[in-house]
């Protein structure tokens, strides 16, 4: 107990926003259970203040972690450090570390009220109740402080679990696919809402999900993870313009890998030949340089055009392909192109009214600007992540 | 167009066409073999045990008995017997309390800790009951007996003097008793326990509450049903029982069973025994309520 209210005074001290000292670190966490691996040797750190999102599909390792940081699983090797604190041994109970959990785990016994009072009653705290109300008006529950979790609907529960542990100022604030159980315009009307709490508050959030978009409305920086290890970490456009990984650039979104190989390798552009088109790339972009790769393009990134038709001398062009299906989707048309060495590829245009709509059956040529393409290794496997991204936690 | 007008005109589900006055009547229909039951085997009964308790003492078995409003049966029923009344109540109480002391940390082994044995040890807690209840009561008697090996060791050992025996003493009734309805507490605390989402407990340690706070206050509260639904089912039998004490104990250890046994066997004396027996039930339902109503789980009755 001593620990924990150390902790939470330096805390209350302390003032709150971007501080270096108090980043959570994790150092080459590995946990095993007994022959399996969820988490391999991850290395982490995340910012005092950031919305930080670990994504990634079912049973890659991210609630694992997160439970090794909220104390709740003891981590096989490895370090867990709260600023210099080497928090790895410390009882989950007395870790400055609160989670909201993924069915909210309410008390069904205590009332709104006293669920939400439970952490700082357990601290001691005497005069809960101004703390509590103020709690309770951050996430809009005024009138529900007298009911019991079961008389609220999921959405509200969701409020409360959150607010039980904010309440508690936790150094890091743990979401464990939080809005996993609401139906999707709650869901998006909940992100907005987490998003705007976190700012509120400025603590350290740390977001389990599973679901792309979640992450990316959210989070400050997301660490995308995969069979116990992390693939690629930062911003969201940076990971969805640059995925360093086939696995990434399908989690993450949806992309284009057509085989290539490298032909010719420049200062600041890398030249790939793709079935006969040759195709420029940022080397900052280029992930692997030489031998065979995958040349990649986000689908809503490229230019359809009739064959022919247009001239796209700066970007890259790869011709020869058929439309096999059309389908309109309101905002957007999403074509599918057969090309002519017998892959598929996706291509999204925006519904500006501009063009017509293309039939299926027209032959066509692609454009897409040169600063859109990546380049990934060809070992890894070009489905890596694809269609996981709706399964189910 | 004409397969959306077809799909408009579909005739209504089947189930929609049956008469609702058939349905109407399911539900009494089900609960009809409830109800004779209950009217057979408890209402008349009682009835009768109602009326023989205002029958005139005076008559017999033999020259048959008189209703003759005997409001008085119920006087001397407890001016006789307030005593073993009493005994029964004590005894109940403290074989309850030992079964709820050793039995809750069974049922949360069993519940939380046992894995995969899980089913084996239910098995175990259930076990006694393939043998009768009576042999089982009787093995006691060799268990305590005054020169049997628990007798003999705590002699040796100086916590019994030379003399000192605990057969046919109150120990060995609440012994009796808190054996034979230890199964009745724990599996009701199993039953509770088990349902318990082991979320929550992770969710009051993430909440500062070390392991004991977090049992005493989320635990507990939440196997509350278990802990009332067991010593209800604990306590009512062991008031009531007759068995333990005519084994085990001294007749002047006698509980309330044991008088109203030998009212209706022996003593021929059936106006007392069934005044007696009525005491006894509203005596029980009487705490059972309060009981019930301070743990404010009445959702349990």
């Amino acid at each position: 107990m001593t620990t924990a209210d150390a902790a939470a005074q330096a805390h209350e001290s302390s003032t709150v926003g971007p501080d270096p000292s108090r980043n959570l670190r994790l150092e080459s966490l590995t946990k095993a259970f007994g022959r399996f691996t969820a988490v391999r040797n991850l290395d982490l750190v995340v910012p005092r203040g950031s919305f930080f999102a670990l994504l990634g599909p079912s049973g890659c390792g991210k609630t694992t972690t997160l439970r090794m940081v909220a104390g709740l699983e003891e981590p096989t090797e490895g370090r867990i450090y709260l600023g210099d604190d080497d928090v790895t041994d410390l009882r989950a109970y007395k870790r400055p570390v609160n989670t909201v959990f993924q069915n909210y785990a309410l008390f069904p016994h205590l009332t709104i009220f006293d669920n939400i009072a439970f952490g700082l009653r357990r601290r001691g705290r005497k005069n809960v109740d101004d703390a509590v109300d103020k709690m309770i008006e951050l996430v809009e529950l005024g009138s529900q402080a007298g009911k019991k979790p079961g008389q609220l609907s999921g959405g509200q529960q969701q409020r409360v679990a959150l607010a039980r542990a904010l309440i508690n100022e936790p150094e890091v604030l743990l979401l464990d696919e939080p809005l996993g159980a609401l139906d999707l315009k709650l869901r998006r009307q909940m992100q907005i809402e987490l998003k705007r709490i976190q700012l509120d508050v400025g603590l350290t959030f740390v977001h389990v999900t599973h679901d792309q978009e979640e992450a990316m409305t959210m989070a400050d920086t997301i660490a995308v993870m995969n069979s116990g290890v992390i693939e690629q970490m930062g911003p969201p456009s940076e990971l969805y313009e640059n995925p360093a990984t086939t696995f990434v650039a399908n989690f993450l979104g949806q992309s284009s890998l057509i085989r290539g190989e490298v032909v010719g390798s420049g200062t600041s552009e890398l030249l790939v030949d793709v079935h006969g088109s040759k195709i420029g790339v940022d080397q900052k972009r280029a992930h692997v340089h030489e031998g065979p790769v995958w040349v990649g393009v986000r689908p809503e990134k490229i230019y359809i055009s009739a064959a022919g038709e247009e001239d796209n001398a700066e970007g890259n062009t790869v011709g020869g392909g058929t439309i096999t299906d059309t389908s309109f989707i309101g905002v957007s048309t999403q074509y599918l192109v057969r090309m002519p060495w017998g892959e598929e590829l996706n291509i999204f245009e925006q519904n500006t009214g501009a063009r017509p709509v293309l039939a299926p059956g027209t032959s066509v040529d692609l454009h897409w600007a040169r600063p859109h393409t990546f380049v990934l290794d060809a070992e890894q496997d070009a489905t890596a992540g694809v269609e996981t991204v709706d399964d189910a936690p | 167009m004409s397969a959306v007008t077809e799909v408009g005109t579909e005739p209504e589900p089947a189930e929609a066409e049956e008469p609702i006055g058939r349905r109407r009547y399911t539900g009494y229909l089900l609960i009809l073999p409830g109800l004779v039951w209950l009217a057979l085997f408890f209402l008349v009964p009682f009835y009768s045990l109602v009326a023989t308790s205002l029958y005139d003492p005076a008559g017999t078995v033999f020259s048959g008995y008189e209703m003759t409003w005997e409001w008085s049966n119920f006087n001397t029923a407890i001016t006789e017997n307030w005593q073993p009344l009493l005994r029964s109540f004590l005894f109940g109480g403290l074989a309850t309390l030992f079964c709820l002391l050793m039995g809750y940390p069974l049922a949360y082994a069993i519940a939380f800790k046992a894995g995969r044995w899980k089913n084996l040890m239910l098995v175990l807690v259930i076990a006694p009951f393939f043998t009768s209840f009576l042999i089982r009561t009787i093995s006691w008697q060799l268990i305590l007996a005054d020169n049997g090996f628990v007798v003999e060791t705590l002699q040796t050992l100086h916590i019994l003097g030379a003399d000192g025996r605990l057969l046919n003493t109150p120990f060995a009734v609440v012994t009796g008793l808190t054996y034979n309805f230890l199964p009745f507490m724990v599996l009701p605390l199993y039953a509770s326990l088990e349902k318990i989402d082991p979320r929550l407990i992770e969710a009051a340690s993430d909440l500062y509450a070390s392991p004991i706070r977090g049992f005493a206050k989320v635990t507990v509260p939440l196997s509350m049903p278990g802990v009332v639904a067991g010593t209800l089912l604990t306590f009512i039998p062991a008031a009531g029982d007759f068995i333990n004490a005519e084994l085990l104990g001294r007749p002047s250890d006698s509980m309330i069973g044991n008088v109203i046994q030998s009212y209706f066997g022996g003593g021929n004396n059936y106006p007392d025994a069934a005044a007696l027996s009525l005491v006894l039930m509203v005596l029980i339902v009487g705490m059972v309520l309060f009981y019930v109503r301070r743990a404010g789980t009445e959702e349990l009755l």
